[in-house]
């Protein structure tokens, strides 16, 4: 654990690509099979199965420590994090033992099936034996969600270092559905056979936000245009007779969208679809429906047939990854396009698939005023995508562009502050904004995000003079500042105070100059619903 | 004890911590007639008073940073009535030259610890704990998250970082309150390592406690000509506020870090964007804190900047009588770190 927690350390310690490069590539070269194909694992966000309850470790760690549960309470409100909180309140280690990370990973797996007080008594004994740094790892394995700044193009970058393979493929191959139980170090990144994995999905290509003018991609005829949906996306791999649904962040969820269970039916084995995954109830007149529909579907391990009625899913298809078993991108997106035109003639009319219509265009000015159609198209923007281009894996730069549209904005008034977590412990980073309805303040959205780091800090020290009352750690503030709130959609909420919900709210800029009587007014969202939700 | 005065012997007016029978003030935020010190960090000592009272050893630098002052020097220990109180200072380990101020009424006693540290760090008069029955403590770092290595052991990173990166071919620059961590910084570099330069900030400081005798290192200050390409492999020792700014870029590829108490905390490190943090502190840790307080023997005790709200309930629970004091204090590495400690 300790060249463990020394690589994290080095990786964790700096903002440089390079030095964190070179501090997971050494590790990967060095250290044992076991020991990397779990690094693996644990950076693409594959855990060890929980063994311990994570809630109780505040409890145990609090008592090691001799310290009132309050006072844990209070250092991890400061901390942001619960396994670094109890790594840094614990007395120093009294049996320092370096163990490796597959050991400490087999020890938490052999606690399963022991009673709580025996978990708490090996738990205790592995505080004892770990330094600080890492405790805190240990602890990771227990909460989960090792998220220390390791890209998974950095991942696949170290791991291209340590093993001489091309790095794309290495993306390919840490897709899917292994893990550190069902595979081998060899297997995952060495042996040239990346194996059998029916279900494997091919990394996602991702776009870069258009900033320059289109005209600056050059001749329209050499891009093709598509709107930008707001759904989830997505990738249909049918093999082996059988269908997996990925979704971009590469979590399998199949069992979430059940509509794609006939995929098999009328797609050939050997067929992988990239698309946006969005509902279609058919009465909204050849439009999906909106993302409000879409998100009672997420999240979901089984659907209601109810929901399966009201709000029915389609894959919206854009690329065609593979065919007959053929992997296709390295082919030009114009041919790729093709074959799924040729494919969709075929599809059965009731099938849960439709084909991503392109926008048609000549000049890049046509495009710009279509773009602005967006909305009612239920689209967030536009697409562009070099017709030459192959399917890259991964945010690159050149020919994937996404245009979207400028966000939704209105005015409003913060009156609640909440201090941040994590990166941001200790600012006040979370606000609560109002609009007027009448001579009352409702309060209608938060935000977190979208202000600088020194613009929080000036907040915050503001927040600290002008707090009216305490609640938790949750203070009302005098209603002083105006803030421009963008947003990328809004849609009816009766859960909330102001009858609606925004997606997407942040910050997009403190407004000085505004006073705060001319911030928006309820009717000025309601007024936007109407249009746009 | 026989103090039965109505009275607190110290309150808080407007401009700060009020001696009412003395008629004086302990390290004010606004003008006022006669201001005792504990140390020249800026949100205690401020200009504008007509009288200030610090130790000898303060003198220098605070002469340095109010101006022409009317200050009058005490030697740490001695005793001073002023209208019949009777006032001391005593070291409080900070930074170079600062101190507790012991305040005596008839037998009833106050200390008001200003900012202060537990373990020596080789150049600030070591902490001595006072007898006291009312504690002014500051809680800083008042959560049981804080707690410091050795000093020895932060020494050896500063100074493995500083070789890694001059074999790197970069110039180290290192973020350091310019009041008493700077000059705790450079007397634990090796200067077998490479030439150490100082931000004027800095280096106006360090000549003044080098002058004093204080035990520091040669330094180079860094002018407008100053050329990266002649010193390499140099540290630079700069307030934390210059690391990021124009003038840190006529060194080029730099590798930046800073040295600060909140770099215990990775949410810390990772905002502040810098290629290391390092921890240390000149304010006591928790451990510290509580020992602090428990050597005092005092049964009453005020918690000012910092977790003021939890270190109170803290030592209430205890018991202790405890309270927050509501100050306007809060600097040097509140700066460097969270906001929080400006409560
Ligand atoms: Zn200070
Ligand atoms: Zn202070």
């Amino acid at each position: 654990m300790k060249r463990f927690a020394e690589m994290v350390r080095g990786v964790d310690q700096t903002t440089r690509t390079t030095v964190k490069l070179d501090a997971l590539a050494a590790y990967l070269s060095e250290a044992p099979d076991q020991d990397r194909l779990w690094t693996v694992a644990l950076f693409t966000g594959r855990r060890p199965r929980r063994a311990v309850p994570a809630a109780r470790l505040r409890e145990w760690a609090a008592e090691r420590a001799g310290l009132p549960l309050w006072l844990v309470e209070e250092s991890y409100a400061v901390a942001g994090d619960l396994a670094e909180t109890v790594a840094l309140i614990l007395p120093p280690p009294g049996a320092p033992e370096d163990r490796s990370l597959t050991d400490w990973i087999g020890f938490l797996a052999d606690l399963a099936p022991l009673d709580e007080l025996a978990k708490r008594k090996a738990i205790e004994s592995a505080w004892d034996r770990l330094d600080t740094d890492e405790r805190f790892l240990f602890n990771k394995l227990i909460t989960g969600g090792f998220r220390i700044g390791v890209s998974q193009k950095l991942m696949t970058r170290a791991m291209a270092r340590a093993t001489g393979r091309d790095d794309s493929d290495l993306a390919h191959r840490l897709m899917g559905d292994w893990t550190p139980e069902t595979t081998t170090w060899h297997r995952l990144a060495e042996a040239d056979d990346a194996g059998d994995d029916a279900s494997r999905p091919y990394p996602f290509y991702l776009a870069y936000p258009l900033e320059q003018p289109p005209e600056d991609l050059g001749d329209p005829a050499d891009w093709q245009a598509e709107w930008k949906w707001d759904g989830i996306r997505g990738q249909l791999v049918v093999r082996d007779g059988q269908h997996f649904t990925w979704s971009r962040g590469g979590e399998l969820v199949s069992p979430a969208f059940p509509e794609f269970a006939r995929a098999p039916d009328f797609l050939p084995d050997g067929t992988v679809l990239d698309g946006e995954i969005l509902v279609w109830s058919g009465d909204t007149a050849g439009h999906p429906d909106s993302f409000n529909a879409l998100q009672k579907r997420i999240g979901r391990k089984t659907v209601p047939k109810t929901l399966l009625n009201s709000a029915p899913v389609v894959l919206y298809a854009y690329d065609l990854l593979e065919w007959q078993g053929q992997d296709l991108r390295s082919q030009p997106l114009a041919d790729r396009r093709a074959q799924l035109e040729d494919l969709f003639a075929s599809l059965p009319l009731d099938a849960p698939l439709r084909l991503a219509p392109t926008v048609r265009f000549t000049d890049w000015s046509e495009l710009a005023e279509r773009r602005i159609t967006a909305r009612e198209e239920r689209a967030e923007g536009l697409m562009l995508k070099r017709l030459s281009s192959p399917y890259q894996v991964g945010r690159k730069k050149g020919d994937w562009w996404k245009w979207k549209l400028d966000p939704l904005t209105v005015d409003a008034v913060m009156i609640y502050a909440q201090s941040g977590s994590g990166r941001r412990a200790n600012l006040f980073t979370d606000f609560t904004f109002a609009v007027w309805n009448g001579n009352d303040l409702v309060p209608f959205t938060k935000a977190y995000s979208g202000l600088s780091d020194a613009e929080f800090r000036q907040i915050t020290n503001w927040v600290r003079r002008n707090t009216r009352q305490k609640f938790g750690p949750v203070r009302q503030v005098t209603p002083e500042h105006v803030f421009e709130i963008a947003f990328e959609g809004i849609h009816e909420s009766p859960r909330h105070k102001s009858g609606l919900a925004l997606r997407f709210p942040r910050m997009a800029r403190w407004r000085h100059d505004k006073p705060v009587q001319e911030a928006n007014t309820l009717d000025d969202l309601r007024a936007i619903l109407a249009q746009y939700g | 004890m026989g103090h039965s005065y109505k009275t607190p012997l110290l309150t808080v007016s407007d401009a700060g911590l009020y001696c009412a029978d003395g008629d004086f003030h302990v390290d004010p935020w606004q003008p006022v007639d006669r201001a005792l010190i504990t140390h020249a960090h800026a949100d205690h000592a401020r200009q504008g008073s007509a009288h200030y009272l610090a130790t000898d050893a303060a003198g220098p630098v605070l002469r340095h940073r109010l101006g022409d002052i009317t200050l009058e020097g005490i030697a740490y220990g001695a005793s001073r009535a002023i209208n019949g109180v009777t006032v001391s200072f005593l070291p409080a380990g900070h930074v170079p030259g600062s101190a507790q101020i012991r305040i005596e009424r008839g037998g009833e006693v106050w200390v008001v610890s200003g900012d202060y540290k537990l373990a020596p760090d080789g150049l600030s008069e070591p902490f001595e704990p006072v007898a006291c029955h009312t504690f002014i403590t500051e809680s800083t770092f008042g959560l049981p998250v804080f707690r410091w290595p050795d000093q020895a052991e932060v020494a050896r990173d500063i100074n493995a970082w500083w070789r890694d990166t001059r074999e790197a071919g970069m110039i180290a620059m290192l973020g350091a309150y310019s009041l008493g961590k700077a000059q705790r910084v450079l007397s634990m570099l090796d200067p077998a390592i490479g030439p150490i330069l100082t931000h004027g900030a800095v280096g106006a400081i360090t000549d003044i406690l080098r002058a004093q005798g204080y035990p520091l290192p040669d330094t180079i200050p860094v002018t407008p000509d100053t050329k990266a390409a002649d010193y390499p492999g140099a540290l630079v020792v700069a307030p934390p506020g210059a690391l990021g700014s124009t003038w840190a870029r006529r060194f080029g590829k730099i590798s930046t870090a800073t040295a600060s108490g909140w770099m215990r905390l990775r949410g810390v490190r990772r905002r502040r964007g810098l290629d290391r943090g390092f921890v240390l502190s000149d304010h006591a840790d928790w451990d510290a804190l509580n020992r602090a307080v428990a050597e005092t023997g005092a049964s009453r005790v005020m918690v000012t900047h910092g977790y003021t709200d939890v270190f109170s309930r803290h030592l209430a629970a205890q018991g202790l009588q405890a309270e927050v004091l509501g100050t306007q204090y809060g600097g040097d590495e509140a700066e460097d770190g969270p906001p929080e400690a400006a409560a």
